[in-house]
């Protein structure tokens, strides 16, 4: 390589450099709101990752085509990569908090655990929806990060009551416990083992290491041979399709074998079809596209070509997840506009507006998704709420309602969400709680 | 014209034995010292310090670590990620054990928990090599991943399985934890990185360096002139292992504030070993300039078409990224095989000539 070639490189990589400098400066106008969303559209997480990005940046994309935005804010929407990985998406929150970002949506347990420390100092609240950490639904200790509609533990203590409530009862049953063996599956254990105890049944733990996620043979060969009476699983990425499609290799009956809100692609369950049918997946809002705020996503973004999504996959399960994401995104700006009266607000006024949101049965039919989830309401002792929840059942091609909605046991969780709470605050003296009172 | 040491005249061994022998040298390493104490966390926002300038810092020092080991005594190794991730989990437990002893001790004695991993797994070398060595060490790299997630005492018991930073403090500034501000961590780090590139250069140009290049060269030649084998390839093992483990905890606790064992896998060994092969094999300016290459090339990439005003999308991004840092690793090994080391001292040799090359 010559001398002059390598000055030549030299000089476009220092143009291109120069190039970032003036790119990562703030674009925050007076009217616009910086909406960064961290998603993942490649890696072994993107099965999953895909439909959530989509759901996410249509409706709020919905927003600004439709009505010009939030509370006449228009929203500045942008995607930054993480392909499901901690570090990537640190990296993401560093480059892109300084362009005014109000809130966060880390979409992964592990990012949002090394965020939960960031979100005070930087004051930008995370709304980790139904999953990370959770002991932040203690509102007091965790002024900063949110998880509406329901923690894991409310989850599984919902799942746990439904099978509870299926012929004799839970006690003495066999319960196999399949989970990603990261951050985000080990999460629930804690709650699983005291339920265990208290209500007498049996826990049989299956890790999956990220790196066998594709070859699960050996962990349902474990399974058959403890032959658990149910079967529920903390999955993730292509961890679900094969774990699916391992239990049908095993006669696994399907009906019995119950998997997190994360464990409910339609993409997941598709390559085994008819074979899986009766898998049931927790669930806390409807799928489909029969809600005049997806039809407008419809008409004025997918059809006018300014989504990434197929116009069928439009209400799948996990689009309407990211959908769902979005709504509480926006009610918490909207919440944050009437509380303050400002119109672009800052993350500080973000985090005043998801404490004091309140999605009622009226809202919901006002911003046009009428049924597509139970009331949610936010409070400052509870950053949670212990929503209920409903199964849902796979027919071959779609999603059903399976059961009523469930609720959590908010009185057993809640004191080990306090305890699990303070012992995280206890290594740290120097962490901000708020009082509520 | 500028770059010439003609009229240097060394009258002593020592002098002539110094860390930089040319004066041109010894000024641009001041000048670049100034710059990254003074001017960088003065004038460097805080996207600059925290997501280039410590990771680059960070990987580097790993690199120099490998470059140790692969580099200068030629024993081939996949295992990196594992001996960082021992740095990280043994800083975590001495902070948690020992949380009043000042943070820097633990970074600094959390590498020697890697060079003890390090030395263990060094010992199979003497009996395998090449390629066999370096299934040997992915082993070491596996085995390490599952201890970290299946050894809860390392993670004390929490249920996440992550380990967290708390707040530490030198002098009443934090330098750790989430209120640490850029500036502080990246100083921190820098000082690490300064001191320990000094041991590094000195260690590789005197007695263990040699030996270990004459074992690289040809192990048998270099038993015949009596250098034993074992204790100097485990010395290499064990002191890679130390940069290793130290860059670790860097990474943990200077720069991303929280890690589980995603962030130690066999992925972070191949990006050290890309950094050390397109940096140039058997050089410490080498891992700089690698660590610099691959750590950067994907935030520039980022740039790239937000710089010319176009919206791509950030998978397509991702994807294009790919595919450019797997066509420039292609590029360089064919190019220029021994990395931008190589091009560093052609530009040297160019600058001397300069401006009447011949």
């Amino acid at each position: 390589m010559s001398f002059k070639k390598l000055a030549l490189g030299i000089g476009a990589a220092g143009m291109l450099a120069s190039g970032l400098f003036a790119a990562s400066t703030p674009a925050q106008a007076e009217d616009t709101i910086y909406v960064p969303l961290l998603t993942y559209r490649t890696g072994a997480f993107a099965g999953s990752g895909v439909p959530i990005a989509n759901g996410l940046h249509d409706y709020l994309a919905m927003l600004n085509e439709r009505d010009g935005g939030v509370g006449g804010a228009r929203l500045i929407i942008e995607e930054c990569e993480t392909g499901y990985n901690a570090q990537k998406g640190v990296e993401c929150y560093e480059s892109t908090k300084g362009n005014g970002a109000i809130v966060y949506n880390p979409f992964s347990t592990g990012i949002t655990l090394q965020l939960i420390p960031k979100a005070p100092v930087d004051e930008i609240p995370i709304l980790s929806m139904g999953y990370g950490l959770s002991a932040t639904a203690v509102g007091e200790t965790f002024p900063w990060t949110f998880n509406a509609p329901a923690t894991y533990w409310s989850q599984m203590s919902a799942i746990i009551t439904h099978i509870n409530e299926q012929g004799d009862g839970i006690a003495g049953q066999k319960i196999g416990f399949i989970y990603l063996d990261v951050g985000y599956g080990r999460e629930p254990i804690d709650l699983l083992d005291a339920l265990a105890a208290d209500m007498g049944f049996e826990v049989v733990k299956v890790p999956v290491a990220v790196a066998e996620m594709q070859s699960q043979s050996s962990h349902w060969l474990q399974v058959r041979r403890e032959n658990p009476d149910w079967m529920i699983m903390w999955g993730w990425g292509a961890m679900n399709p094969t774990a699916i499609k391992e239990a049908i290799n095993i006669d696994y009956p399907m009906d019995r074998f119950i998997g997190v809100w994360w464990s409910g692609g339609d993409s997941d369950l598709r390559p085994a079809g008819d074979d899986a049918i009766g898998y049931l997946s927790a669930n806390f809002h409807a799928t489909g596209t029969d809600f005049p705020a997806i039809q407008d996503i419809l008409t004025h973004v997918v059809d006018a070509g300014l989504s990434q999504a197929s116009r069928e996959s439009v209400g799948e399960n996990y689009y309407n997840r990211g959908l769902m994401n979005s709504v509480l995104i926006a009610e918490g700006i909207r919440t944050a506009q009437e509380l303050t009266g400002k119109v672009a607000i800052t993350g500080a006024d973000m985090r005043m507006g998801l404490e004091n949101m309140n999605l009622s049965e009226e809202r919901l039919a006002e911003i046009g998704l009428a049924g597509f989830t139970n009331p949610i309401t936010v409070t400052c002792e509870d950053h949670a709420g212990a929503h209920p929840i409903y199964l849902q059942q796979w027919n071959g091609a779609g999603w059903e309602a399976a059961s009523d909605w469930i609720t959590p046991m908010r009185d057993r969780v809640r004191p080990l969400l306090e305890a699990a709470a303070e012992a995280y605050v206890a290594d740290k003296p120097d962490w901000e709680t708020q009082s509520c009172n | 014209m500028f770059y010439r040491e003609a009229g240097q005249f060394k009258t002593t061994y020592r002098a002539d034995q110094a860390v930089f022998p040319i004066r041109q040298d010894l000024i641009g390493i001041v000048i670049l010292m100034a710059f990254l104490v003074v001017v960088v966390p003065l004038t460097f926002n805080d996207f600059w310090i925290s997501s280039v300038m410590i990771p680059t810092l960070i990987f580097a020092l790993a690199a120099i670590g490998l470059n140790i080991l692969t580099g200068f005594a030629g024993q081939l190794s996949l295992g990196t990620g594992g001996f960082m991730g021992v740095g990280a989990f043994a800083c975590y437990k001495l902070t948690t054990i020992f949380p009043e002893v000042n943070i820097i001790v633990h970074i600094a004695l959390s590498g020697l928990f890697a060079a003890g991993v390090g030395f263990v797994f060094g010992l199979p070398s003497l009996r395998v090599k090449g390629f066999y060595l370096a299934v040997a060490t992915l082993a070491s790299q596996f085995f390490l991943e599952w201890s970290f997630g299946r050894i809860p005492w390392l993670y004390n018991y929490n249920a996440s399985g992550a380990i967290e930073v708390p707040n530490k403090y030198l002098f009443g500034i934090p330098i750790a934890g989430p209120t640490a501000s850029a500036e502080a961590r990246y100083l921190v780090v820098l000082a690490f990185v300064v001191v320990l590139t000094f041991v590094a250069s000195n260690l590789v140009r005197g007695r263990f360096g040699r030996a270990w290049m004459a074992v690289r060269d040809m192990d048998i030649a270099a038993e015949l002139i009596g250098i034993r084998l074992l204790p100097t390839k485990l010395m290499a093992f064990t002191i890679s292992s130390y940069f290793a483990g130290v860059a670790g905890a860097l990474m943990v606790f200077m720069w991303l504030g929280a890690a589980e064992v995603a962030s130690f896998d066999i992925n972070v060994s191949f990006q050290i070993l890309f950094m050390v092969i397109i940096g140039g094999l058997g050089s410490i300016m080498g891992a700089f300039l690698g660590a610099a290459f691959i750590w950067n090339l994907p935030i520039l990439l980022r740039g790239v078409p937000k710089f010319f005003g176009l919206d791509i999308n950030a998978a397509t991004v991702e994807h294009i990224q790919f595919m450019v840092v797997g066509g420039m690793i292609i590029f360089f090994l064919i190019v220029e095989p021994s990395g931008f080391a190589r091009l560093w001292q052609i530009t040297k040799e160019k600058l001397r000539r300069w401006p009447f090359p011949y």
